[in-house]
């Protein structure tokens, strides 16, 4: 425990006294904002021209729904936005202490492959975490001005943060097969790619098969959590697609020193 | 202290120590000599738990690098070739950061940390960042991560390269300071650096051992001679007649003739007992002629590794 607080706080003072962290946030934060300000200019709009036709045909004004034609569409983007930001976290996470050398300090002092591990993951998912939390800021804004559901919100909001696990447990695996952080990088987002367009596919193979692929698909999983709908069954994937990255990297850890890193 | 037993490692079909056998008692400081990619920082990447052994067992303080690796990394430092540093740290944090992965007693790590900084010499720059530091400067982090949790074991990878020469020796003073209490195993190719600090040397090429001794036996046996250099004025001829007259010497070659102040240079090889030195220097003396230098050549490691070599070939061709 104390090596993993040790490793995990080192990593976490890492991302913040170099600009990886600020770039990487504020970046986020911006890209998110632009696209948070469409949808809901876009949905104001969409209100006010409703508004007016009922007004016209005297019909009585229809409810709309902010959490289905804003939040969800918002949470879909940025399950995209985290896709190709997250992966810029993690590239360094191993990749960087082969360049380095550090490597040789950490296998050889008393701390297990475990305890590095986790203390790296945790380290980005913090920072994931921090990104997600700031992003909050635009969705309280949103209760000054109508009603949102809260349920939706903070179901979507797990929904992006176990998918945002699922990236960073790969981004860690590939970040050990390499010195390299760029290629570090690339592999994990056309891994996950391949994992996020496989639903699409599944539309074009024989039912039993296509049923399988979409339930390896990253990104149909998402889609019940930016309804709102809460199903475990989601939460296990994302878990253990999340524990299999992180497992792979073990045994690449471990593997690495029989061919001779 | 340490033990290695028939190591063997290979990477995919390139053999890169080839049984290697050693043994380091407590408190010793043994040289591992070789040239570059003779196997010395294969051995000690193994010795620290970094690599396997593809065949072959060691142990430092009883404990199997294999099996019980965890209790041997508790027991040693590492200062690898390139130091392991984290260029973005500043020294403090990461000496706080190295000495929390070793597992030093929280309440003890301060005073674990200063004191290592004032032997390392690093305190005036404990708040700098790593990367600004001077090579030198990195070099003494690097030798103070591998202290800091007051191992019983130290392996230094070539713990002096990139120091100046007024580093150089406080280095070789502070490893020499740990003899006693920590057992050291420190690589070099600097045969000096070898005789100045270490007890022992290992002499490894090619992934093998090829010899083992103190650095006194392994320059006087492995030589088999003793050589001068001298800087004469006089006749030539007549210098080098007289010179081969001297009891011991065995050989003399005249190098050049400087023409500016009419000197001589040569070459003189003498038998390995007794000092043939103060017989030459009497000699020239005494004739009159003027002595400007007479200087004894110590072997060079590539001496050394001719010698060691030729004579391995030899035993093996019998």
């Amino acid at each position: 425990m104390k090596n993993y607080l040790a490793i995990l706080t080192r990593e976490w003072k890492s991302y913040f006294s170099s600009p990886i962290a600020y770039v990487v946030m504020g970046l986020f934060l911006l890209i998110s904002g632009i696209f948070y300000y469409l949808l809901v200019t876009n949905f104001v709009q969409m209100c006010m021209q409703a508004d007016m036709q009922a007004r016209y045909y005297r019909m009585a004004v229809p409810n709309l729904n902010i959490n289905m034609m804003a939040i969800r569409p918002l949470l879909h983007n940025m399950s995209l936005f985290a896709l190709f930001f997250l992966p810029l976290v993690t590239m360094r996470l191993f990749a960087d202490e082969k360049k380095s050398g550090t490597i040789e300090l950490l296998l050889t002092s008393p701390v297990t492959h475990t305890q590095s591990i986790l203390g790296k993951f945790s380290a980005a998912a913090g920072l994931y975490l921090l990104m997600l939390l700031l992003t909050g800021l635009y969705m309280a804004v949103l209760f000054f001005l109508g009603k949102p559901e809260v349920g939706q919100i903070l179901t979507g909001y797990l929904g992006l943060f176990l998918l945002g696990l699922c990236y960073i447990s790969f981004g860690l695996f590939f970040s050990t097969l390499t010195d390299n952080q760029i290629i570090a990088a690339v592999s994990t987002i056309a891994f996950i790619l391949v994992f996020w367009a496989i639903g699409w596919i599944s539309g074009m193979a024989s039912p039993a098969v296509g049923k399988i692929l979409g339930n390896f698909s990253l990104i149909e999983h998402f889609d019940d959590f930016a309804k709102g709908v809460f199903d475990t069954r989601h939460i296990v994937f994302y878990l253990s697609f999340t524990f299999m990255g992180l497992f792979l990297s073990y045994i690449s850890i471990e593997s690495a020193k029989w061919r001779g890193r | 202290m340490i033990e290695v037993k028939q190591v063997t490692r290979y990477f995919g079909r390139v053999m890169a120590v080839d049984k290697v056998s050693f043994q380091v008692e407590k408190g010793e400081i043994l040289g591992f000599l070789g040239p570059n990619a003779a196997g010395k920082t294969t051995t000690m990447r193994i010795l620290t738990t970094y690599l396997p052994a593809t065949s072959g067992t060691a142990s430092v303080a009883g404990f199997d690098v294999h099996r019980d690796s965890m209790q041997v990394r508790k027991r040693i430092g590492y200062l690898p070739e390139n130091p392991p540093l984290y260029a973005e740290m500043r020294v403090l944090d990461y000496l706080d950061f190295v000495a929390r992965i070793k597992g030093v007693d929280p309440r003890s790590r301060k005073h674990a940390i200063a004191e290592t900084m004032d032997k390392t010499g690093i305190s005036a720059v404990s708040s700098r960042v790593i990367k600004q530091l001077s090579k030198g400067f990195k070099q003494r982090v690097g030798l103070a991560q591998a202290l800091v949790h007051n191992p019983d074991v130290l392996i230094l990878d070539e713990p002096t390269v990139g120091l100046d020469p007024k580093q150089i020796i406080e280095v070789r003073e502070l490893i020499r300071n740990l003899a006693g209490s920590h057992t050291v195993i420190l690589s070099t190719h600097i045969l000096p650096e070898v005789s100045m600090t270490c007890q022992r040397v290992v002499i490894i090429d090619r992934g093998r051992v090829v010899a083992e001794d103190t650095p006194e036996n392994l320059t006087h046996k492995l030589a088999g001679s003793q050589r001068f250099t001298l800087v004469a004025g006089g006749p030539a001829e007549g210098l080098q007649t007289l010179l081969e007259t001297v009891k011991g010497v065995r050989q003399v070659r005249r190098l050049e003739t400087s023409s500016a102040d009419d000197t001589h240079h040569f070459h003189i090889e003498g038998d390995a007992e007794g000092s043939i030195n103060p017989a030459i220097a009497r000699i020239v003396v005494e004739k009159g002629w003027d002595l400007y230098e007479l200087r004894p050549e110590g072997l060079s490691l590539e001496d050394v590794f001719m010698r060691v070599t030729t004579r391995e070939e030899e035993g093996g061709g019998q």
